[in-house]
Formats: structure tokens, sequence, C-alpha cells
């Protein structure tokens, strides 16, 4: 659309013709109240505060339907203007209740901000107010229909937004209500309930305190809490969160997660996982204090000290007198970018193995092959909401990567995108698909060669020939295409989709895993034949200074062979529950000395000889890397007394075991000439004239809001090697600290050799999606209370609708 | 269209509905008529009757009730068997509406949309009903009085409580 010229105030405005007057005043800082009014949903009108005067317009016009063109002249603030709103919020507050002071939304409610703006708070109205008690819809949203406005915000949320449906509008006039979908003459304990998938996005966009939510209401205010930005620990999208976090006598409590600030990649969006899913944290399970196993089997309260000394002296003994090789190391897909690369490294060089592996939830070593040499070919999860036309095989992003299905929903609403969905199941997504191609059982593969141009496994791809056709067709005459990629495809599967992707000119790519560093855990090298940034072992080019073992080490399944072979001497465990994950005996690992960092007594705890009680990622600072490449930081929120993060126990289990923590971590001042320049953190010796200056140096740290890493537990220490080191990690430092995500393209070398090639054909395939759901995550999900509530009531009240609504 | 198999309505109406939703360009067009020709036979809009219609149309049942229940002549409870309907707009409340609804509530001992006992009678207080000229007037079932006192309202009611009057189901 082309650019037009209108006055607003008397201040000239320039926007594309056809946008909403209330968007070009936000965007030129002219602030123009609405309550109906929702950036991205269908427009209402309903609330009347965005009146305005057009000029020779009989009668106020709405900003947030009136679209602008050449030469109109509008005022937004006069006494006329004024009146008319205050007469608004005057009928508002005709049934609203005053009850700002216990209501969940006092300090951050539009209704509030605009009485005290208008001063409306003295009304006309002296009837007596249609007093209804509070709902509970379901374990997670509240209805207090008085304070409701009817601004319909929640009723389109939850219908364009989610593609739920779930709230309705009921009744008429004065009496006019929001309705969940189960009406209460039809549920057992006859209350109104809401069969849905629970993301709270309702509550989110709700105005006033109408719905709360179900973890936060009547706990606190906004203003005694401590808003900290950060990233969900759930899913592999890793959504950006707003954690309320308030002090406790042990520590600081998370008692909010919410979007508030809509910056990070994933917009508007937080899903139930996002949203409520943060309870673990102050579970009364956790394990706060060391655990030794006794010669009794009992596992007895250790201090700290003793705990560090007992796993190192231990580790170091078993090292020497049976060698790295009987040593395995399992990391977690929720440790940090920074934490994954120095367990990998510990496991490297202190414990001299390469006996490394971690859950994998998508086969991100043959992605990062196949895509080796090409630039610009991932996606970040910002083109989601972007990109014209999206192609996904397999996975079920509303199931599994919510954030994601959010993006293509808003896409398809917003920018009319191509959804095209081939799977083997009818996912939620094929309702907003141009074309949906259900395959036959396991007809990815064959999807994948006959997409790649051989026809001869049309027949093993899907049944209907003729939808297969035109589905192929219809992607291919695609330009701009995005392709999302399940973990159902692996190996030579999801090369041979890659590669008929690349033949599409601007095609991108992105593979979906389960947690919220799957991807970093892969990146950073948790695997037993590739380092950091995908280099194989048996070469290992800049990495060769770290003098690792070059042979492959055993994977996740031949660790726990060899132990039931008794050859395992050790096993090193950081928040993975691999015994559960992987059916594991518990008799196989009885002569092997287990260490496990974890934070609550699950099945591999239980076997362990030493656990070491951990911080969870909302109790960590560092990096975390979402499934699409999209680099982001990670803030302290919560706060626990008895836990340590992963980073500082392995620095400290490393130093009992005597390795040179120097050399582990990069931290502090460099002694000139004693080590290769860059192995350690920069204090401003690289700076030319100003070299050694460290004063100097941090004064032009703290202006960028950089600090210099005086400590081996800082993991921006580390991140400092990460950087030079890993190909496809050269972020932007000041990018990361300021909170904003950046899309990274790690993709493997070329192969350097004719056994670098073959091995990559001859690699196993370990992938195991992890099956989670909306209200499942892991093991970590077992311990939230929130999550398991939200299970129970969604079984005893079952998805009757909203897998069957309209078209 | 969805093809419904054991229709809860007579066949004639189920046949009707097939018809009725080709007339729209769009299916949910033809929720309200659905939803008075779904009331005349069974008497209400009961939650089967929502769920057949929100098949029939492709629509959920949340939006079938958000339909429901704004309009008051849709009803979710059984009425009597005669639903005596007093206009108390305003040619009918200058001419004594009121007082025949007031009278109306003494008589059958009900308060508006409520039903006897014996599930004979129902009232309401309804709109107005276009019979302006010939004020007050009153409703039965479909069958219109008009020019009404209390002593014809008597008569009228005693008429229906013998299973005489017109619109007799």
């Amino acid at each position: 659309m082309p650019d037009v010229k209108f006055t607003v105030d008397g201040k000239q405005l320039t926007a594309p013709a056809g946008t909403l007057l209330i968007d070009a005043c936000k965007a030129a800082g002219i602030e123009i109240p609405a309550f109906c009014y929702y950036p991205g949903l269908s427009l209402q009108a309903a609330c009347r505060m965005c009146v305005v005067r057009q000029e020779k317009v009989p009668k106020l016009q709405t900003a947030c339907t009136t679209t602008v063109a050449e030469g109109q002249v509008f005022t937004t603030e006069s006494p006329e203007i004024a009146q008319a709103r205050k007469a608004t919020i005057q009928l508002l507050l005709g049934n609203h209740p005053l009850d700002c002071p216990v209501c969940d939304a006092g300090g951050e409610c539009e209704l509030q901000d605009m009485t005290f703006k208008y001063g409306a708070a003295d009304s006309f109205y002296a009837e007596p107010k249609n007093h209804r008690e509070e709902q509970k819809w379901s374990p997670v949203v509240y209805f207090d229909r008085p304070r409701c406005i009817l601004c319909y915000r929640c009723v389109r949320m939850c219908g364009e937004g989610m593609d739920v449906f779930a709230l309705g509008i009921q009744n008429r006039g004065s009496s006019a209500v929001i309705a969940p979908n189960i009406p209460a003459q039809q549920s057992p304990d006859h209350l109104a309930h809401l069969d849905c998938e629970q993301c709270g996005m309702c509550i989110d966009a709700c105005p006033v305190g109408a719905l709360t939510s179900g973890a936060y209401r009547y706990k606190t205010r906004p203003w005694e809490m401590n808003h900290v930005a950060t990233v969900c620990t759930h899913c592999g999208d890793g959504c950006k969160t707003t954690l309320g976090v308030r002090s406790t006598s042990d520590g600081a409590e998370i008692v909010r997660g919410d979007n508030r600030d809509k910056s990070g990649i994933n917009g508007d969006f937080l899903c139930n996982k996002g949203r409520y899913a943060f309870d673990f944290a102050n579970s009364p399970e956790r394990i706060t204090s060391p655990l030794v196993r006794q010669a009794d089997a009992s596992l007895k309260e250790v201090s700290w000290e003793e705990a560090f000394h007992h796993t190192g002296k231990k580790l170091r003994e078993l090292r020497d007198a049976k060698g790295g090789k009987s040593i395995g190391v399992i990391g977690g897909n929720r440790l940090t970018n920074e934490e994954a690369y120095l367990l990998q490294k510990f496991a490297r060089t202190v414990l001299g193995t390469n006996n490394i592996d971690h859950h994998r939830t998508a086969d991100y070593v043959t992605f990062a092959q196949a895509l080796s040499g090409q630039k610009g070919r991932t996606a970040s999860l910002r083109d989601t909401q972007s990109y014209p036309a999206v192609l996904i095989v397999g996975g079920d992003p509303t199931n599994q990567a919510p954030g994601t299905a959010w993006n293509l929903r808003t896409d398809v609403r917003l920018n009319k995108a191509r959804l095209y969905v081939a799977n083997t199941e009818e996912i939620k997504l094929r309702r907003q698909a141009k074309a949906f191609l259900q395959l036959a059982p396991y007809g990815y593969g064959a999807l994948a060669a006959y997409l790649a141009g051989d026809a001869a496994s049309a027949s093993s791809a899907a049944t209907d020939s003729n939808a297969l056709n035109s589905f192929r067709d219809a992607v291919k005459a695609e330009e701009n295409l995005l392709i999302l990629i399940g973990s159902e495809l692996r190996g030579a599967d999801l090369k041979r989709l890659i590669e008929f992707g690349l033949t599409i000119p601007s095609a991108k790519f992105a593979l979906l895993s389960d947690y919220v560093n799957s991807r970093g855990a892969a990146d950073m090298g948790l695997l037993p034949d590739m380092l950091p940034g995908y280099v194989p072992v048996t070469n290992p080019g800049p990495y060769a200074e770290q003098n690792a073992p070059t042979t492959p080490g055993l994977d996740m399944l031949q660790i726990f062979e060899a132990a039931s072979r008794g050859e395992l001497s050790a096993l090193y465990v950081v928040n993975s529950n691999p015994t559960s994950r992987y059916n594991i005996d518990p008799a196989a690992l009885k002569d092997t000395f287990v260490v496990v960092h974890e934070m609550f007594m699950t099945e591999t705890a239980q076997l362990a000889d030493v656990i070491l009680p951990a911080a969870n990622l909302y109790e960590k600072a560092g990096s975390v890397t979402n499934s699409y490449g999209d680099l982001q930081l990670v803030q302290k929120a919560g706060d626990r007394a008895g836990v340590r993060t992963d980073f500082e126990m392995i620095v400290r289990v490393a130093d009992k075991m005597g390795a040179d923590i120097k050399s582990l971590v990069p931290f502090g001042k460099s002694t000139p000439g004693v080590r290769a320049a860059g192995t350690l953190g920069d204090m401003g010796q690289s700076r030319g004239a100003q070299a050694g200056e460290a004063d100097r140096h941090a004064v032009w740290l703290t202006a960028n809001n950089l600090e210099p890493k005086l400590s081996p537990f800082d993991p921006f220490a580390i991140l400092d090697e990460i950087q030079r080191l890993v190909p496809g990690y050269n972020l932007l430092r000041l990018q990361l600290i300021s909170g904003n995500d950046q899309h990274l393209e790690p993709n493997a070398l070329s192969f350097r050799s004719a056994a670098e090639e073959s091995a990559s054909r001859s690699r196993r395939d370990l992938v195991l999606p992890s099956g989670d759901t909306l209200f499942t995550s892991g093991t970590l999900g077992r311990f939230s209370p929130a999550l398991n509530e939200v299970q129970r009531y969604q079984a005893n009240e079952p998805l009757i609708q909203i897998h069957t609504a309209a078209e | 269209m969805s093809t419904i198999t054991n229709s809860i309505f007579t066949s004639a109406t189920a046949a009707r509905f097939d018809h009725l939703v080709t007339l729209y360009p769009v299916k949910r067009s033809a929720l309200i008529p659905m939803l008075l020709y779904a009331q005349d036979e069974v008497g209400y809009v009961s939650d089967a009757v929502v769920t057949e219609i929100a098949q029939r149309l492709d629509l959920l049942e949340l939006d079938v009730r958000n339909v429901l229940s704004y309009y008051s002549m849709l009803r979710t409870k059984p009425a009597g068997k005669y639903n005596v309907q007093v206009c108390t707009n305003i040619s009918c409340m200058l001419r004594g509406g009121y007082e025949i609804l007031d009278h109306c509530k003494h008589k059958l001992g009900i308060g508006h949309k409520e039903v006897t006992e014996d599930g004979t009678f129902s009232l309401e207080e309804v709109e107005c009903i276009g019979a302006c000229c010939w004020a007050p007037a009153m409703q039965v079932n479909y069958d219109f009085h008009d020019n009404l006192t209390t002593v014809k309202v008597d008569e009228i009611i005693e008429t229906y409580r013998a299973g005489q009057g017109k619109d007799v189901k």
C-alpha cells in the first residue's frame, strides 16, 4: 500500500494507506485508549473508548476501525472526546465492582488506568450491582463475571488465535456474559467449565481482572514482584517468558509466568506449560542437600565439601585405574549451552572419554550435515509468522511446539500464508492448511523419496495417489517455502527431504525437537562422535588444543550395555532421567559409581551413589538455543537454598579431580605468554594501547552491559570459548545480553574425508521423541502440581469439542 | 452437508431441515429458523436439539448456545401445553395490558416464564405482538386474542382448559 499523509492533533503523520488509525497513532507515539482492540485479532469496535474526532464527519469515529487515507484530519484528545470516554467508562463501571484492592489486575488494569485518566470513578448509576460469585472454569482459568467489560478479546483470542473456540457470549444487553463451552447443565458438578487447551491466553488478553489465573490469583500484587525476562524451560520453541518472582525464607519463589514482555520470538504467545508449569521449582519434593550413598546402601545428607570431595576422589581413582573409556556421561536437554559445552569438555578433557550422549529428540547431526556449506537456509521461529508458504512434514506443533503452531495460525490468518501439512495423523494444524496429505503409516521416508523424484515410492507414501501428486506439485510450485520437519524424519530420510528442499530456491528448514535446549545439547556436542558444532571427534580441527580422545565413544544405549556387562566404572548424569526414558534395568548399574545432578528423586537419582541437588533453568543464567537455532539469554529468576547450578557443580567436581580449572573455564586475567592468546577471558589485553588497563576496561564493559569474567562459575567465561571455537556460534554479545533472540546456523563443515562421509551414513538412529502433549513435559512435568491437576481435569472433561470445530 | 443418522426430529421436520440448509449461501444462516422449528416440534430447545443442530450446521454447540441465549422467544425449558403470552408493550400498556397480566398471574397462580404444576399453562410477558389496534392483546401458542378484558381472559383460559381452544396440539 502506498503511503498517505494525514494529520493527527496538528501533527502530520505518514502511514501506508489502509493502516488502522489506532496503529498509525501508536507508531507515532500518540496513545489512543482501547479495551476491545487487540492487535492481530479481528476488529470489534465494542468498547467505544477509542473514539476520535475526524474533520467533516458528523459523529465521533472509532480509531480501531478507521483506516487512514490521504488528507484526513483527526483530533484524539479534546474536551468532547474526554467526555465521551468518561461516559463510556461510567457505563462500564455501572456493573463493575470497585474491588481493585483485592483484584489480581489491580495495578496493571487498563480500566483502572483509564478511570484514573478520565476521572469517572463517580457514577450516575445508582442501581444495585448485579453480583455473581466467581467461577472456576478449570484449574487454571477463573472467571469473575461482574468485572467483565465484554470487550470480546478473550473470545477472539480463543477462537482466532488458538483455534479452540471454547469461549462465547451468551444472553444480551446488560445480562450478556462470557460463557465457556461446557454449560452447567451438562457438567457433572453443575458448574460451567472449559474444555480447551488451557493456554491461559484469555487471561493475558483480558484488559481487566475478569479472567484470572489459577496459579497467581490473590497471591501478590504486580509491584511486589521482580519481573525477570527469561526463556521457558519446556518445549523446543524456547518462548520468552516473564517470571514474577517474590522472596521467600529459603530463596525466591516464582509466582507467575506470563508474557507481558511481548518482545520475544513468541510475540503474544505462551502455552499452558509456559504460563503455569514453573511450579516444579517451588516443589517441596526438591532435593536441597547433597546425598551420598553409605555402606549400608542408604543415602545420607552430607556437606557440599564432602560430596564434591568424595565424587572427585572416586572419579579420579576410577579414571586412573580403569581409564576414561570406562566412564559414561549423560547430559540433559534443559542445560544451558554453557553447561552443555562445559560438560562435554569436562568429559573429554578431564574424564578423558567420548562416552557422552543425551536423550536425542531430533536428528540434528544429519540436519547439520545435510545443510553443510549452505548459508541462510535455516529458519528462525520468527519466520514461521511471516513466511508466505510453509510445509510441515511430521510432528504435531499444536501439542509438541505450541509456539510454532501459534505463529503458523497467525501467519495463515494475517498473511494468508499457504500451509501444507503431510502427516500420518490428522493433526490439528490441518484445519489451517491449504492442503493436508494423509500419509500411510511410517510413510515419511517414502514421501521424502517421492518428493525427491522417486515415483516408485508413491504407494508407500500415501494411499491417495492423486492427493499425493497434487500435494507435490503445489509444494514444488512455491518459491519461498519454509520446511518444518518433525522428529519422525531422521538419517537418510531427513537428508533426502532436505536435498529436495534445497532445489526450491528460497526454501528454509527447521527440525523440531522436544525440549528447550535439545538443539543446544546437540550443537554443544553432547554426542559420542561429534564435538560442538558437529565437528567429528576423529578430526577435532579447532578443538585440537584440548587434546580430547579422537575415537568415537559409546552412545546412550551402548553406555548402558557396557554397564550391564560390568564394563562401566562410573556414570555421570546431569539433569537427565535415562533410567526411566530408556527402561534401564536398575541392576545394570549395580557395579557402577553413579553421580547424578538432579532436582528430584527420579528413577535415575534413586540409583545414584552421589546426588548433587541442582538448580533448574529458572534458577541460573546462560543461553539456550531453540529447535530453530535461535539463541536467547536465560536469566536467573527463582532461587532455592541448598541447590547449585550444574555449571558450578561440574567445575567443583573437576577441581576436586585435580583438573586445571583455568584451562577448563577460561576465566580471569590471562598471563601473557603463558597460554595461547584467546583461551582466557579478555580483560582488555587485546585492546591495543589500552592493554592491561583493567580498570579502564571495566568502564568499557560496564558501559556495554558486560561484566568481567572473574569467576570460574561465570557461564559467560565459557561463552567466550564457545564463540571462538564452535562453528556457527559467532553470536552478537550485546544482542544476547539485551534479551533479544538471534538466529545461528551451526551447520556442519563439509566432509573432509571419505571416512567421515561413510561414518555419517552408518550413524545409529537414536532419536526417541518425548511424546509429550500439551500437559506433559518429560520427567520434569511430573513434578509440576499445575500440570498434574490440568491432566486430571482434562481426563474428566474429555476433549469432545475442540478437535471437531467448524472449518 | 453432515448426514444425520438417528435424527431426534420427525421425518418431516428432518426433511425440512435438510432442505433449509441449502437455501443460504452459508449453512449457519439456517440456525435461527431451525431453532424455531425445532422448538415448535419439541416444545423447547433441549440439549439434544442443540447437539443435532450444531451437527447439521457444522457449528460448535457453544455457537448454538450463544445465539439461542440471545433470543427471548427461544426457550430451553418446556413451556406449558398452552403458552399464554401477554403483551405489555406501549399500546397494550395504555389499554390495561398490565391488568391483564396480573389477572393471568393470579388466575393461573404462576409468574412470568413459569409453568402451572399440571403443565397445562405457562405465562410470559412479551413485547409487541403486532395487535396494537385491538389492544390489549395476548397470544396463546400461535393464536391471537384481542380487545381483552379480565372476563374475556377467564373465558379464554377456561376454553383452553377444556381442551377446546384453537391451535391445540
